[in-house]
């Protein structure tokens, strides 16, 4: 077993429909710690939900690994069967949804759904797992825990759903809990809370934590590390800090001055990335950020950039959960070649 | 709960008259009587059978005994079948036909749903342009076409199946069958088509992420979802398959209300015609009824007020 509880080596995943092939990743690697989190930033259709969804064997039907490896826990992902990934499910790797309001089923009560989750794996009774329920809801902070196990999902709010999907996902202590923009369809308190509510678990559990989101607010609030994703590509990737203040590939830098700034007393206008993402049908041969990208060179479109590394920053990361800060980008790599023949010169 | 009931049933008590009134005038509207296909009616014999059964009252007045008549629980005389009271016929023929319809409807219901919902889950695969193709003869072929064709093989060459009347258990194969080839095939593009609408929703994928087989998903937590359109349809079609079909009862001779119902119109036979068409409404009202408590049960979010 490697050290890794998450180990993702070039995977390439592609959706395969009418149009064509969908090159939804292309070459994504990730490493990931027990216990670590992982922030998983960038835009709609950037590969955040596939990345972490073909870690449990969750992408559509046409979505296939082309490429590359997927190790989670021990267990080759991408070599399972259906069958195989279901007993990881929900045990060993569980998810969050974005929309608490759909993610439940109207039909039956919270507690039959969370019951359902702790007796699919295992072999507890229908008293055990409703006392397991009892408790995960008193876990995750719901009060009145027998009246709310009899409540249909639409008598509770979206907070209070969101609550229980994370009770529901919590049910057999997974090692990794993966979050797809948990807080995007609630409204600012409850996303306040329910934050505040997956930095306690985290603490107290000791899990593995991806966070998949595209509001660079939640990552900074609770990540260890954060991987930006453009077109199925991670182009950066490194510590909180680093990502954000030592940012080193264009697109990150885009993200990041996109963020409205309250502080500042003068009206300013937000500054959008210009032009349109990619499209995956057709990506481009160089880098997939060529064409938008302010300082855009000749290579950028004839090649694709490799990885550039650089030095941590020192500051705030959970000590044992710095990754290694790279990007991928020909400004850094051509910087970093001036700089060491600069060295010889003199 | 029971407060809607209660509105509802007074709503359906509106209903059925309005059905009543319509049917007794409309009825009256079409040309002809019940005597006149009798040979070799003098006008005076005919002139004193009207008077015996109040024909020759004017027609208001008509409506207004019967309908006085018919609060009582009284549905009048048939006037082609001496002797017999509507009330009588109904109770002595409804039985054959419900008995009929409630296991044509239970075969309907227990071969469309597993089909939709296999199709809808295999869609686009093989087994579900199969049953499509299926479910659209079943719908297009006739039941005239269907009986016959039955009986042919398995009455006339197989000998398998006795081809006419109710007597044994294994008479009861071709009549149910006949009847549920147009609903079980109704219901299994019903349930296809909604299980899809539900197989993509976000608790679907929630309960794959759990770990949920694909058969308990489908059949526990997809399903319940689905059913409320073959469920709107089930009242209607209780309704219907109870009272039998003209058709299946004539070809395989059984001696249910269906038959009744269409005699009664060329004769002219006005109480029969009343009385089973009010017959119709009331259970229709009553099975619709049923449909919106069963809603309730099945989902949570509709509340009965």
């Amino acid at each position: 077993m490697s050290e890794y509880l998450v180990d993702i080596i070039h995977e390439k995943l592609s959706f395969f429909t009418p149009a064509g092939e969908v090159k939804a990743l292309n070459d994504v690697s990730i490493q990931m710690r027990e216990g670590e989190v992982l922030g998983i930033v960038g835009e709609s259709g950037s590969g955040k939900s596939v990345t972490a969804y073909s870690l449990m064997g969750l992408t559509a039907d046409n979505g296939k690994i082309i490429g590359g490896e997927v190790n989670f826990n021990g267990h080759r992902i991408d070599l399972m069967t259906e069958k195989e990934i279901r007993k990881i499910r929900g045990k060993e790797i569980s998810i969050i949804f974005q929309d608490p309001m759909t993610s439940l089923n109207p039909v039956y009560t919270i507690g039959n759904q969370i019951e359902e989750a702790v007796r699919v794996h295992g072999d507890k009774t229908k008293n055990e797992a409703r006392e397991r329920a009892r408790e995960l809801l008193t876990l995750v902070g719901i009060n009145e825990p027998d009246k709310r196990l009899k409540q249909y999902p639409h008598e509770l709010s979206g907070g209070m759903r969101q609550r229980v999907m994370i009770a529901i996902a919590l049910a057999c202590e997974p090692k990794l809990l993966i979050a797809d923009e948990p807080t995007t369809a609630l409204d600012v308190t409850i996303q306040a809370q329910i934050l505040e509510l997956m930095n306690d678990l985290k603490k107290k559990l000791k899990m593995g934590i991806i966070l998949i989101t595209h509001d660079l607010g939640v990552v900074a609030s609770m990540c260890d590390n954060i991987a930006v994703m453009y077109a199925g590509e991670i182009v950066e990737y490194g510590p909180l800090d680093d990502i954000f203040y030592n940012p080193q590939h264009e697109y990150t830098k885009g993200l990041l001055k996109s963020i409205p700034k309250f502080q500042e007393k003068e009206y300013s206008k937000l500054v959008p990335i210009e032009g349109q993402p990619v499209d995956l049908l057709n990506p481009p041969k160089g880098c997939p950020f060529a064409p938008r990208c302010e300082s855009c060179m000749k290579v950028c479109l004839e090649k694709k950039p490799e990885r550039t590394e650089f030095d941590n920053l020192g500051g705030y990361t959970v000590v044992g959960m710095k990754g290694k800060h790279y990007s991928r980008c020909f400004l850094q790599a051509k910087k970093e070649f001036e700089m060491k023949n600069g060295e010889v010169k003199a | 709960m029971v407060k809607y009931i209660v509105k509802r049933i007074l709503f359906g008590v509106l209903t059925a008259f309005v059905v009543a009134t319509l049917t007794f005038f409309i009825m009256n509207l079409v040309p002809g009587g019940p005597f006149l296909s009798e040979k070799a009616v003098t006008p005076q014999a005919q002139a004193a059978m009207e008077a015996k059964y109040g024909l020759d009252k004017p027609l208001f007045v008509q409506y207004l005994t019967y309908m006085g008549d018919i609060l009582h629980g009284d549905m009048g005389m048939s006037l082609k079948k001496r002797g017999f009271t509507v009330n009588d016929i109904i109770r002595n023929k409804f039985p054959v036909s419900a008995r009929l319809g409630l296991l044509a409807v239970l075969v309907s219901v227990l071969i469309g749903v597993p089909l939709g919902s296999v199709a809808a889950y295999n869609r686009g695969k093989a087994v579900d342009n199969v049953i499509i193709v299926f479910s659209t003869a079943g719908i297009a072929i006739p039941t005239f076409l269907s009986s016959t064709l039955m009986m042919y093989f398995f009455s006339v060459k197989l000998k398998i199946l006795p081809s006419l009347g109710l007597q044994t258990p294994a008479s009861y194969i071709m009549p149910v069958l006949a009847l549920s080839l147009y609903p079980a095939s109704y219901i299994a593009r019903l349930m296809r088509s909604s299980m899809l609408d539900v197989i993509g929703q976000d608790y679907m994928r929630t309960a794959r992420a759990k770990g949920v087989s694909t058969f308990k998903s489908i059949f526990k937590h997809a399903l319940r979802n689905a059913i409320l359109p073959v469920v709107t349809y089930l009242g209607p079609l209780l309704a219907y398959l109870m009272t039998g079909s003209f058709i299946v009862e004539k070809i395989f001779t059984i001696p249910g209300l269906g038959s009744e119902f269409v005699a009664a119109i060329p004769s002219r036979d006005y109480p029969l015609i009343m009385g089973t068409t009010i017959f119709l409404a009331c259970l229709i009202i009553m099975m619709n009824v049923l449909v919106d408590i069963a809603y309730a049960f099945i989902d949570p979010r509709i509340k009965l007020k």
